[in-house]
């Protein structure tokens, strides 16, 4: 029983490491543009495919990440530059519509591009289990949890000790005062849409030989990311860090003692039970509305 | 008598029952009926969408959820259960109300970026019971459906099916203007401009805005039960999380707060995907850069940006509110 608990957990705490990482990248570019990005998950999508194409054409894993991290970042650059910042002003719903539109482009230039089938990567080192406490976890979920660690660390460093860092969150407190303080606002959006489209295809190489591959998984990622977010309360990056946690654990949990036929649907499920009883997430700042 | 003709009511009613009336004549085969009967299905989706959207400022990114209901309600109690067509959809309807109206209060109380979540959430579940149950549903390989009969009569072939779907956009797009004119439309858009505002002045917004999500929920829900029958066959596929984005997208492309924004827009986003066949793999690109662009150049939707070229200047601001009511 407690094994079995132990197992769950584990494969909760990897899943939800990556549903953290999704996050985060939902928050960054909230904090600075107000955008909810909902082709985040297609960056998880291209971080995997490319990896797995790049490694197909015999680059060593040391090559092909960061190039395929790198390609992520400069779509998500492409994203601000060429459909959200020709779009300024324009209403939530619009936006909305704006960064779907172009989740569905990216989808559709995925296939053409690729193709249609899955893709399985190789763990990054070996894929003999290793036993804890009863459980077993594969070497790649080390990874996973060891990686969205790290990134953690070096994001409250960033935002915490370096200019560029502080100089997003001002923008995320307050634009104007941002811009009047001679913080290059553009630059705050242009780089938020890069960061997190590099955390979202971290999070995509790093699941991917684990879950396998394909055109179309940012789509659930992507939702599941965004529930995650709203979970912690949207803009929160510990909120991010634990809604991201919580729901990968909640979900393996119920998909083990309940029922895995509904393991998607138990992410859904618990951001509108939250949500009925906490309108602003877990961590999210309560705003009252202006007359 | 014309000044009647030119307000958006009289006259666009008439002008849509025109084009209802006259498009047959440019429908030269069944290929071409089948579209324009599906266009006034998600015409009439758009339309009750609209109310919530455009009018209440209330986004849903689940509604093809309370399609999907209406749909697989209308399958399962009039094929597996043997109904009568008429009462599987008076039921299933009602069942729809009640279930918009059970979650809507909660759901409301969210505001901009958690109501999406909320709704969007809310379509998953429904989208993922439908393919789960499938000692119902049929699951992922969907579930056939009866013709649609009323007694002994049997509603059958495209070119009957487009009558009645013509005449049944008419009445629903008859009804949402009148629910516009009256003062529950004027509460609407006041708690649309401004939540606390609107109360202030005695309107009650969650009510408000419950009854309108629960309108445009029936109105989905018939859409879809009609579409069931009509078909002969349902899967999940109109249930997904893209079919509620192309439904708000059809909203918003034809112009929020404009009744007849939501039908041009239902006609040129159903239609679209059927023109990019052409365009063979990149159709899901094309698909895409349209959203994209139809929201950087016309933010305000097809319709209102039209009207405004047509509004003579020196009317704009009392005539603003009159194109607002369009």
């Amino acid at each position: 029983m407690s094994a079995q608990f132990m197992q769950y957990l584990l494969t909760g705490l990897t899943v939800g490491a990556i549903y953290a990482l999704v996050a985060l990248g939902f928050s960054i570019i909230f904090n600075a543009s107000h955008v909810i990005n909902f082709a985040q998950g297609e960056f998880v999508m291209i971080g995997g495919m490319a990896t797995v194409s790049l490694s197909a054409a015999g680059l060593p894993y040391l090559l092909a990440i960061p190039l395929a991290v790198a390609a992520a970042a400069l779509v998500g650059l492409a994203l601000e530059k060429f459909a959200v910042e020709p779009a300024r002003g324009a209403s939530v719903v619009a936006l909305i519509i704006i960064t779907i539109g172009a989740s569905i482009f990216l989808r559709g230039l995925a296939m053409v591009v690729w193709d249609k089938r899955f893709h399985a990567l190789k763990p990054f080192t070996g894929d003999t289990p290793i036993a804890i406490a009863g459980a077993t976890i594969l070497p790649q979920s080390l990874w996973v949890i060891g990686v969205t660690l790290a990134i953690v660390l070096a994001l409250s460093w960033f935002f915490g000790r370096t200019l560029l860092g502080k100089a997003m969150l001002a923008t995320s407190h307050n634009r104007l005062a941002a811009q009047l303080c001679g913080i290059n606002v553009r630059m705050v959006l242009f780089v938020s849409f890069g960061l997190s489209a590099a955390l979202g295809a971290i999070a995509g190489i790093l699941i991917a030989p684990i879950t396998l591959t394909s055109f179309d998984v940012g789509v659930m990622l992507g939702l599941k990311g965004f529930a995650a977010a709203i979970l912690g309360g949207l803009g929160s990056g510990v909120g991010a860090v634990v809604g991201g946690l919580a729901l990968g654990i909640a979900e393996t949990m119920s998909a083990g003692y309940l029922s895995s036929a509904y393991k998607d649907a138990i992410a859904f499920v618990i951001i509108l039970a939250v949500l009925f009883f906490m309108p602003s997430g877990l961590f999210g700042t309560r705003g009252g509305e202006r007359v | 008598m014309l000044q009647r003709l030119a307000s958006p009511r009289t006259g666009g009613l008439l002008a849509l029952a025109a084009a209802i009336t006259l498009l047959p004549l440019a429908l030269s085969n069944k290929y071409f009926y089948d579209i324009a009967i599906l266009v006034g299905l998600n015409a009439i989706v758009c339309v009750g969408l609209n109310l919530l959207i455009g009018y209440a400022g209330q986004i849903s990114l689940g509604h093809a959820g309370f399609f999907g209901l209406g749909a697989y309600g209308s399958a399962i109690l009039a094929s597996r259960y043997g109904w009568p067509p008429l009462a599987a959809m008076f039921t299933t309807t009602l069942a729809v109300a009640a279930l918009a109206f059970v979650v809507g209060r909660p759901i409301l109380r969210l505001k901009g970026h958690y109501l999406a979540m909320a709704t969007l959430g809310l379509g998953v579940i429904i989208f993922m019971v439908i393919t789960t149950e499938d000692k119902f549903t049929g699951g992922p390989d969907g579930i056939s459906v009866v013709p649609f009969s009323i007694g002994g009569f049997v509603l059958q072939g495209e070119r009957s099916w487009y009558w009645v779907v013509g005449a049944l956009l008419l009445v629903a797009v008859w009804l949402a203007l009148n629910l516009i004119e009256s003062p529950t439309g004027r509460a609407l858009r006041a708690l649309h401009s401004s939540e606390v505002g609107a109360e202030v002045v005695g309107i009650n917004a969650a009510d408000h805005k419950v009854m309108v999500f629960v309108i445009s929920a029936v109105f989905a829900s018939l859409a879809g039960s009609l579409a069931a029958h009509y078909s002969g066959f349902v899967t999940p596929g109109k249930v997904t999380f893209l079919h509620s984005i192309e439904l708000v997208t059809m909203v918003v492309f034809g112009g929020m707060a404009s009744t007849f924004g939501a039908v041009v827009g239902a006609a040129v986003l159903t239609t679209l995907p059927q023109l990019l066949t052409v365009f063979k793999d990149y159709e899901m690109m094309v698909f895409g850069a349209v959203m994209i662009g139809t929201m950087i150049f016309l933010p305000r939707g097809v319709v209102p940006s039209l009207a405004r070229l047509f509004q003579p200047p020196q009317r704009n601001a009392p005539g603003k509110d009159k194109g607002a009511a369009a």
